[in-house]
């Protein structure tokens, strides 16, 4: 136990982002990753409510976890969950209405994704209330990071534009399947499928590096 | 008016699939598809969990949320939530053999999006009961055809030669793309893309 609180904190912020990555290596929350990544800015938006709602209620169940009996946790954890959403909602509708109306329900379904509450379930439920906002904090940026990636990815190709910025020039024909729904899967399959092999790469490196020892 | 019935049932069930072209519901069709039976069966359970919503977001809308729009989520996953426990009491209480096949995947239908975006498409297009009906019955018999194609597909991937880094998520990510493009063509049944 050479590593100190810092270090440990800076653990639980930074496994979200890479290592346990909630949309690449846990596969959770799939339905708004897929649905809304049809361009940067709407990626960004989600990703940013996800990761205010999910602070939020990350916060408030690590504060009432001794209180909430077992039996009634689930749904202790929705209603709580449903709230910050509602406020999500309503923030985001009085701030950038055009977002909102094009994330439509997608942003009430923030909900059900089970990323929320399987971290409440989880970390938030049994740690203290610091662990549990650098969870949260690491599980949201992670989230808004695949996010991002695959709205940008799928944006560039399926439009020729990057923040609704023209890229390509007038010659570039746009690759529309990627901003379709079709698009959505084969991309996630397609950076998926780099991330398999980044790591059965590093698996064998590590393999290699036992057997010279 | 029956046409316009037909439509929406049609319409959510192939032209619109939930799954496949709205994405909703994406866990349990790639976490409940993995063997043909199962998937068929929770298809089922949603279908009704679905229906039961339909009505119970009706009522809702009718008679509570005019005068508390605010509490709409809120009240949405309560009432989903008690379905959801309902169906689970009455299927152990009448027949153990069935709730024993579908085990951990009957409680869980109540975090499926599916289930709470019916109930929030159903507001936001002002559905009657009989028009959320069938958008209900619809979007049933879509996840059902969905998370049955998905599990025929990947018993037969399971017996093919395959490389292991596209083996699992990935792979079923791939398969997943192709049947919506397959879906996409169904746009084209009424001449319009809904």
């Amino acid at each position: 136990m050479s590593a100190g609180p810092d270090m440990k904190a800076l653990d639980e912020l930074l496994k979200g982002l890479w290592d346990e990555n909630p949309v690449f290596v846990q596969v959770l929350g799939m339905c708004p990753v897929l649905a809304v990544t049809n361009s940067a800015v709407n990626a960004l938006a989600m990703g940013g409510a996800t990761f205010f709602v999910l602070m939020a209620s990350s916060l408030l169940v690590s504060m009432v976890r001794k209180w909430v009996p077992k039996a009634v946790r689930i749904s202790t954890f929705i209603v709580i969950i449903a709230t910050f959403v509602t406020v999500a909602d309503m923030l985001l509708a009085a701030w950038v209405p055009d977002v909102h109306k094009e994330l439509g329900a997608f942003i009430s379904l923030i909900v059900v994704n089970c990323l929320i509450l399987g971290r409440q379930e989880a970390f938030a439920s049994r740690n203290p209330i610091k662990p549990a906002l650098m969870d949260a904090a690491g599980m949201g940026l992670g989230f808004t990071f695949a996010l991002f990636l695959l709205g940008a990815s799928r944006e560039v190709l399926g439009n020729g534009t990057f923040f609704g910025i023209d890229l390509f020039g007038p010659q570039f024909e746009p690759w529309v399947v990627m901003i379709l729904p079709p698009g959505g899967f084969l991309m996630l399959g397609m950076i998926l499928l780099f991330f398999n092999w980044m790591q059965a790469k590093k698996q064998a490196r590590r393999a290699a590096a036992e057997g010279v020892a | 008016m029956d046409s316009n019935l037909l439509w929406i049932f049609v319409s959510a069930a192939l032209v619109n699939n939930f799954t496949l072209s709205m994405f909703l519901g994406l866990c349990p069709f790639f976490g409940v598809s993995a063997r043909l039976d199962t998937a068929f069966r929770l298809g089922l359970a949603n279908i009704f969990v679905l229906i039961i919503t339909s009505l119970a977001a009706s009522a809702l809308n009718a008679w509570v949320l005019p005068y508390a729009p605010y509490l709409r989520l809120i009240s949405f996953i309560l009432v989903i939530a008690s379905t959801v426990q309902f169906v689970e009491m009455v299927i152990k209480r009448f027949s153990p053999a069935l709730f024993k096949a579908l085990g951990i995947f009957l409680p869980l239908i109540t975090t499926n999006c599916a289930i709470l975006g019916l109930a929030l498409f159903q507001t936001s297009r002002e559905y009657g009961v009989i028009e959320g009906v069938a958008f209900a019955a619809g979007a049933g018999v879509g996840l059902t055809l969905a998370l049955v194609l998905m599990a025929g597909l990947r018993e037969e991937a399971e017996l093919s030669t395959i490389p292991g880094i596209v083996r699992g998520t990935a792979m079923n990510l791939i398969i997943a793309g192709l049947l919506s493009l397959g879906f996409m063509g169904f746009a084209g049944l009424f001449g319009q893309a809904a």
